[in-house]
């Protein structure tokens, strides 16, 4: 049986591994290098590092230390920030990365996702899409963007399954860092439109919290707050979903 | 040394740095001499198997993979697609022949769930005897990305996984090992089984 995963969800900023708060304050966690070992020792089910510095900017991505990261993993990887063109994806697989994280570049050219996933495989192909709460709406956030009026949150999560996503990775931009619990009305309301997996993120504090977004029909659960300014580790919160009657790999 | 047969389709970069964390000598080579040389060999592979088996031939490693395995008796294990060559064919390259080296042949999942079969799943150990899955527990979980896959009645498998319904997971017959899974990937479990392979005496 397939089995539900955890992952830690991290940005490299400034050569270090960070955790933000509503995509603006920002937190070193550790050494890059040094950090994803501990995550491996965790026997974490995946990671994901998004290049902040790379994203939204002429800066290039820093495979050299995304590449130091991808060394000391044992575990699938997901890299984005950045990517801008079918060969920065080629770049990032031949470093160890299992599958990529778009976003601005799937907002401003759609088809480009319909192309990776044609290259590459639908199951490397992840789109990352942030929500902010505007006016009592969700609405797609983009970190360089903005708020966008268009495309609306559902038809675009419908749109990148159509073209080919193979996993989207659904960040609340008001929980991101606040550890209030997963917005599971956001998780809910997508999973039901979708058939690919969800991956939630934003607002974990505690292993409950984790239960409560698969419950909403989240596939996997990513944070970073909980794995290093609380108690809990990711065993903990597979431990609570086993006890909740989902299946963990332990 | 362990020769990873580098035919520009495989993660080799990702199962080297498995066998450099174990200490265990291995090169990414498509040399003959290499191969020729290596005490063990290994197939990655990720992408199509018509590809995989054109590539081979191209490098004129085909032949020569097959005479190591079956004259020499060198053990080799495939991982993923690596693992599917070793069959007579699949479904996925129709007419294109694999290395034979047992008697099966893979197939698409026939299901109603979402293909490729990608995520962790638990292997059932079927041969209590396996020497790849030694001081491995029943049903630990391991890496699977996967659109094909060998039937549950491949005599030689070594552990079967449940994904709609029960197919062959690994198999060893010899000298010869295949996983359809990514050891690699797949954590401690996944460096334990190449540690297996590693430490094998053929």
């Amino acid at each position: 049986m397939l089995k539900h995963r955890i992952i830690p969800c991290v940005l490299l900023k400034d050569w270090q591994l960070t955790k933000s708060v509503k995509f603006k304050e920002f937190r070193t966690i550790g050494h890059p290098k040094v950090t994803s070992k501990i995550y491996n020792r965790r026997n974490v089910d995946e990671l994901i590092v998004l290049d902040i510095d790379a994203s939204g900017s002429d800066n290039s991505i820093n495979y050299k230390t995304l590449s130091d990261i991808a060394k000391e993993c044992f575990m699938p990887l997901t890299l984005g920030g950045g990517i801008k063109s079918l060969q920065d994806i080629n770049s990032l697989l031949a470093i160890g990365a299992d599958k990529v994280s778009i976003n601005t570049i799937a907002i401003k050219n759609p088809d480009f996702i319909r192309e990776a996933s044609k290259k590459f495989g639908s199951q490397c192909i992840v789109v990352s899409i942030d929500v902010i709460e505007d006016s009592g709406m969700w609405k797609v956030y983009n970190k360089n963007l903005g708020i966008l009026e268009e495309p609306e949150l559902l038809e675009w999560a419908k749109r990148c399954e159509e073209l080919g996503a193979g996993e989207i990775l659904l960040t609340s931009v008001d929980r991101d860092g606040c550890e209030s619990g997963y917005d599971t009305k956001l998780i809910s309301l997508l999973a039901k439109e979708l058939t690919i997996p969800i991956i939630a993120n934003g607002g974990a504090s505690t292993p409950e919290d984790a239960v409560q977004a698969v419950k909403s029909g989240a596939d996997a659960v990513a944070a970073a707050s909980i794995f290093h300014f609380t108690q809990y580790t990711p065993n903990n919160i597979k431990e609570a979903l086993q006890e909740a009657g989902f299946a963990v790999r332990l | 040394m362990v020769s990873i047969i580098d035919y520009g389709m495989g993660n080799s970069a990702s199962v080297k740095k498995a066998f450099d964390f174990l200490n265990i000598p291995c090169r990414i080579t498509n040399k003959a001499q290499d191969i020729k040389t290596a005490d063990k060999l290994l197939i990655p592979g990720v992408g199509s198997y018509g590809d995989a088996i054109q590539a081979l031939h191209a490098l004129e490693l085909f032949e020569l993979l097959k005479e190591e395995v079956l004259v020499n008796k060198k053990p080799i294990l495939g991982i993923c697609l690596g693992m599917q060559l070793m069959g007579c064919s699949s479904a996925e390259s129709e007419g294109v022949s694999g290395f034979g080296f047992i008697d099966s042949t893979c197939q698409r999942f026939d299901i109603d769930l979402k293909v490729p079969h990608v995520g962790w799943n638990n292997a059932k150990i079927v041969n209590k005897d396996s020497r790849l899955f030694k001081n491995i527990p029943d049903n630990s979980d391991f890496y699977f990305v996967h659109s094909y896959h060998f039937g549950i009645n491949t005599k030689e498998k070594s552990t079967t996984v449940k994904y709609g319904y029960d197919f062959a997971s690994s198999f060893e017959k010899d000298n010869i090992f295949g996983v359809q899974f990514h050891p690699e990937k797949s954590q401690k479990y996944g460096l334990e089984l190449l540690k297996n392979f590693g430490e094998l005496q053929c």
